[in-house]
């Protein structure tokens, strides 16, 4: 046991702090206080993409890459820095969708071709992927998809609407889980396929605006869409399992505490330089104890966190940890957000556009944006089933 | 940071868990919820054997020579199965303030004692004004000719029936912080014990000091000084205790997830129900979390660094965590868990002294606030 980190790994956080330093603009304060991935303008993502290029260069997108794909093989420690010291400093230009979870799947499930055709651009950060799972009517049982796509020549041909895909207006890519036969058990029908092009014809990506007013998700519709054989992945049929090879590819989610920590940092710096009544907030003994309940949880959240990257150094593969790790995480952004609105009183209200906000109105975003995370990746509800059944062996309802 | 214990950690462990299994089973707690020593010689002399009130001192006193850690190790497994020998208090509060706290002469003298049983010592805190501050002691020790003359009150002093040394902490000064710590043999004259009826059906008692005379050579610590005593000791007990909470809410997840496995109603187990799995869930939420932040705090005690919000954000987790899941075992147990004869309360009437002892959750926010700068 030890609760602290090595040398080497205090010296590679403080070169990626230096990087970032030297590379976000003075006062960097992301978007809504948060990274800029997601509901990025167009002038925020661009920069997004120019920070990716510099992330690529340092080998830091790939580190968590097995050395013959051009990787480092890092360890999971070192993995968590990064991701906390990204997530601290709000930094964009991490990519989800191609680095953590198509390119190990395709590096397990994909034909030599398909990973000479498409790792490398990856690992360049020069393409950006979407993930076409959900459906209108296949959220939680993701394994009812009906999106079809129908053998014809050379070709599948796709029909269908996948929902809530994220930056699919940005992507150029997509993968993509469709029925391919609707004959069979839903489990066994399934097929993951690599869409090349995001303005192939048949293609259409509807913007859906969240509650607050920002645009990352998106409804894609498909019709007669036209994709060759050969970006089939894994077997046809067997996509659900190369599907799920994809989830065991999950962050450790020590974005959870870094994001919340940073945010309380600014609270509490918020609370004692501000008065209210005429005295101090932090003076305010109902504000104190939630923010020393807080500070404690955070530390618990990232506690579930390192132990998770710490099962994955051993060669074990979490879990229920995962579960709970999210569960508890993603209640806790909406607690700090919570705790925002209260510290910040009528001007809890105000948002980036007003100019009589305060803490650029990023709490008021940072609030409306906590709704999802208790919703998005698998709801609280799904997570509490996986840890009941597949955690602690339950029967299933 | 690596979260797995060493192989001398894991066979610690591994022995501790089925030592305890076989040796304290439920028939053993309930019974000893009766007796009038509060444990079982046969079992204590057996735990003496395996070493392992030795475990964190050095091995010219006859112990391990491992640290705080290992002993932490030790504890949770005994607090898994709500073991009610004094290993906690022989160890925390006997051995620990003699070891940090004590001159060459005593810990020669006394170590080797605690360590092979012979002697048990515990120590005296608290006071009729509960809160632990420096204000609230309100004993005496004058000097004498010959050393000290203590009198005053003492209260909730674990197992202090069954101690042959008493480590009392005592005014000798005028100066809120100006307290000392004694050893003060449990025969000496003036001494009074009176036990007190507990929740837990533990062993707690009121001692009652009148005029008690004790050599100057028996002050523990240099005069004055018995406040760093206090708070390091307590610290030491809050990682201790919540090491214990920590077994015993594994335990409690367990078997409810059995109960919620095997409890059939309306036809299938209960286990099979949303508000069930969101229960069970829930816990095992808890418990998953609750790990971390105490070995985190442990560790940094084992090895001398600051771990003053570690402490704190584990036992004011912990304390909260551990009522919670023994209320919501009591959720799925409905009936049977408030039964006297059912293994629910047994550790729901625990977790609430457990809660109250060396801090609560709102003593060690209070506390993690100022370390915060509030």
């Amino acid at each position: 046991m030890r609760f602290a980190f090595t040398e080497e790994e205090d010296n590679f956080r403080d070169e990626v702090r230096k990087f970032l330093k030297s590379e976000l603009p003075n006062n960097w304060d992301g978007v809504a206080g948060n990274n800029l991935e997601e509901g990025a303008s167009d002038k925020e993502w661009d920069f997004a993409l120019e920070m990716r290029k510099k992330l690529a260069d340092k080998g830091w997108l790939t580190m968590a890459w097995p050395n013959e794909y051009g990787g480092q093989n890092a360890s999971m420690m070192k993995q968590v820095i990064f991701a906390e010291e990204m997530t601290l400093a709000r930094a964009p230009g991490r990519d989800g969708f191609g680095i953590r979870m198509l390119a190990p799947t395709l590096m397990i499930h994909g034909t030599e071709a398909q990973k000479t055709q498409y790792l490398p651009d990856i690992a360049k950060g020069n393409v950006q992927w979407c993930q076409g799972y959900s459906e209108p009517e296949s959220g939680s049982d993701l394994a009812s998809l009906q999106t079809r796509a129908v053998e014809d020549g050379d070709d599948f041909v796709i029909n269908g609407t996948k929902v809530w895909t994220s930056s699919a207006h940005r992507a150029d890519k997509m993968f993509i889980l469709v029925r391919t036969n609707p004959e069979a058990p839903k489990h066994r029908g399934i097929s993951f396929l690599l869409i090349d092009d995001m303005k192939s014809e048949g293609i259409k990506v509807n913007p859906i605006i969240d509650m607050a007013g920002r645009h990352n998700f998106n409804m894609v519709t498909f019709d007669n869409v036209r994709v060759p054989q050969k970006n089939l992945v894994g077997e046809l049929n067997r996509g659900w399992y190369v599907g799920a090879t994809l989830l065991d590819f999950e962050r450790s989610g020590v974005e959870y505490s870094s994001r919340c920590m940073a945010l309380l940092t600014e609270l509490i710096e918020f609370a004692k330089t501000n008065k209210r009544g005429g005295k101090y907030i932090s003076e305010d003994p109902n504000i104190t104890k939630e923010i020393t309940e807080i500070y404690t949880e955070i530390n618990v959240s990232r506690g579930m966190s390192y132990k998770i990257a710490d099962m994955q150094s051993n060669g074990e593969v979490p879990n229920k940890e995962s579960s709970m790790s999210k569960l508890f995480g993603t209640v806790l952004e909406q607690k700090v957000a919570d705790l925002g609105m209260q510290i910040l009183g009528m001007y809890g209200q105000l948002g980036p556009e007003s100019k009589h906000n305060k803490l650029k109105g990023k709490i008021e975003q940072e609030f409306l944006s906590s709704v999802s995370a208790t919703i998005a990746a698998g709801t609280s509800e799904i997570q509490r089933g996986i840890i009941a059944t597949r955690g602690l062996g339950l029967p299933k309802p | 940071m690596d979260l797995s214990l060493d192989e001398t950690q894991q066979m610690l462990k591994n022995t501790a868990k089925d030592f305890f299994a076989t040796e304290c089973p439920e028939t053993h707690v309930r019974e000893m919820e009766n007796d009038k020593d509060g444990y079982n010689k046969q079992l204590w002399e057996k735990i003496v054997n395996q070493g392992w009130l030795g475990v964190p001192f050095a091995e010219k006193y006859g112990g391990f020579g491992l640290t705080f850690l290992e002993f932490c190790i030790l504890l949770e497994e005994a607090g898994r199965v709500l073991l009610p020998e004094p290993l906690f208090h022989a160890v925390l509060l006997g051995g620990m303030p003699i070891n940090i706290f004590g001159n060459e002469k005593q810990k020669d003298e006394l170590l080797p004692k605690i360590i092979s049983g012979e002697s048990i010592a515990t120590l005296a805190f608290h006071e009729e004004d509960d809160s632990i501050l420096p204000s609230s002691i309100q004993c005496q020790a004058s000097m004498s000719t010959n050393g000290y003359t203590i009198s005053g009150t003492k209260m909730f002093v674990p197992f202090a029936n069954i101690s042959d040394m008493i480590i009392t902490i005592a005014r000798t000064g005028d100066k809120d912080t100006d307290l000392s710590a004694f050893i003060i043999p449990s025969t000496a004259e003036g001494i009074s014990i009176s036990e007190l009826s507990t929740i837990s059906s533990d062993k707690q008692s009121v001692i009652n000091l009148d005029n008690v005379q004790i050599p100057a050579t028996n002050i523990l610590g240099q005069k004055n000084k018995g406040w760093e005593l206090v708070e390091q000791i307590f610290s030491f007990g809050a990682i201790g205790k919540s090491c214990e909470m920590l077994g015993a809410s594994e335990k409690v997840l367990e078997g409810t997830v059995e109960y919620a496995k095997t409890r059939t109603q309306f036809g299938r187990p209960i286990g099979t129900f949303g508000e069930i799995q969101r229960h069970c869930s829930e816990m095992a939420t808890i418990v998953e979390g609750t790990r971390f932040v105490i070995y985190e705090a442990a560790w940094k005690l084992a090895q001398n660094k600051n771990a003053k919000k570690e402490v704190s954000m584990a036992k004011s987790w912990t304390s909260d965590s551990h009522k919670k899941v023994c209320a919501i075992s009591h959720q799925v147990h409905g009936g049977i868990g408030f039964t006297k004869e059912h293994w629910v309360q047994l550790y729901s009437r625990r977790a609430k002294a457990a809660e109250i002892a060396f801090g609560d959750g709102n003593y060690h926010r209070e506390k993690l606030s100022k370390l915060l700068g509030f």
